[in-house]
């Protein structure tokens, strides 16, 4: 059970250092790697927790589109980011002592719902369900009682894909585009023109 | 040194609060607001897949899969508003953001 405890400490100092520094970074790109560090962890926590497909999904996810998506638009953007970090100080206190209660409050009703109704009587964590993997516990799972969800979580990926080429898809005007159209409507009369040059002249364009 | 359902909780509620906590202190920088929200979603995936666990129903990490897709969705659709945004106005001041409303 020690090794288990030491590495559960590991990765929930990190998550929370991560976390910390991805507020209080001053480079935002810094910002997106203390994410990625953060989703790291976490996913550290779920295999620990015996999740392990989720823990895969979280890094492929995040960490290979969600962060590197984060990297694109923070090195994209030309931002002058000590400006947004005006009125930082300002909110300190106030978002500090609200953040301070908050944990007070989830803490104790955490501490609390772990030790009443099924949670108490829960015997530890199960890192199998019967004789399955984890991937497979979630597949007969998902593809039979969720599978409508399942779909609408597609749909709801095809609708973000497309809002964003929507939202982020520029006309410019001045811009050459190909015309496919005019390509294949061009013939031999209107593409080619024949002159007779006498020798020495040269010819108008 | 049993690691238990309570210690999984507090750190998913300290990833909580660190979130809500940075959406309050870099209320000019969306791009960070953007980034705590993705904190509070993960603390919010932390529980589910701990209360899965500690309560052998499956059923907890399946949920959590969804609010990975949203989540993954929900990046996706902001980020592009905020390229749009930058691209109309040059900068990504959150301020002056209520002129986006028609």
């Amino acid at each position: 059970m020690l090794p288990q405890a030491i590495a559960f400490y590991v990765l929930a100092a990190v998550t929370v250092i991560g976390a910390l520094s991805v507020i209080f970074a001053r480079n935002p790109v810094h910002s997106v790697l203390f994410l990625i560090t953060d989703f790291f962890s976490a996913a550290g926590l779920f295999v620990l927790m015996g999740a392990e497909f989720l823990a895969m999904i979280l890094l492929v996810v995040y960490v290979g589109a969600v962060a590197v998506l984060f990297l694109f638009v923070v090195m994209m953007l030309d931002v002058d980011f000590a400006t947004l970090r005006q009125g930082f100080s300002r909110y300190l206190p106030l978002g500090g002592a609200i953040a301070f209660i908050l944990t007070i409050e989830m803490g104790i009703v955490a501490a609390s719902i772990a030790h009443t109704g099924a949670a108490a009587t829960s015997s530890g964590p199960l890192t199998q369900f019967g004789s399955v993997t984890n991937a497979e516990a979630i597949g007969r799972v998902l593809y039979t009682d969720y599978v409508y969800i399942f779909q609408a979580a597609g749909m709801v990926l095809l609708v973000a894909m497309i809002g964003a080429i929507v939202l982020t898809l520029k006309h410019r005007s001045g811009a050459k585009r190909q015309n496919v159209g005019d390509q294949t409507a061009r013939t031999e009369a209107k593409g080619m023109r024949l002159v007779t040059i006498k020798s020495g002249d040269g010819i108008e364009a | 040194m049993t690691i238990g359902l309570s210690h999984y909780l507090v750190v998913a509620a300290i990833l909580f609060t660190i979130g809500v906590f940075g959406i309050f202190v870099n209320r000019r920088n969306i791009i960070v607001i953007l980034m705590s929200i993705e904190l509070i979603l993960l603390a919010v995936n932390i529980n589910l897949v701990a209360f899965s666990v500690f309560l052998h129903d499956v059923v907890g990490q399946i949920f959590a899969l969804f609010v990975l897709t949203v989540a993954a969705a929900e990046a996706a659709v902001g980020l592009a508003i905020l390229v749009t945004f930058f691209r109309w106005r040059g900068d990504i001041a959150v301020d002056d953001a209520a002129v986006m409303k028609g």
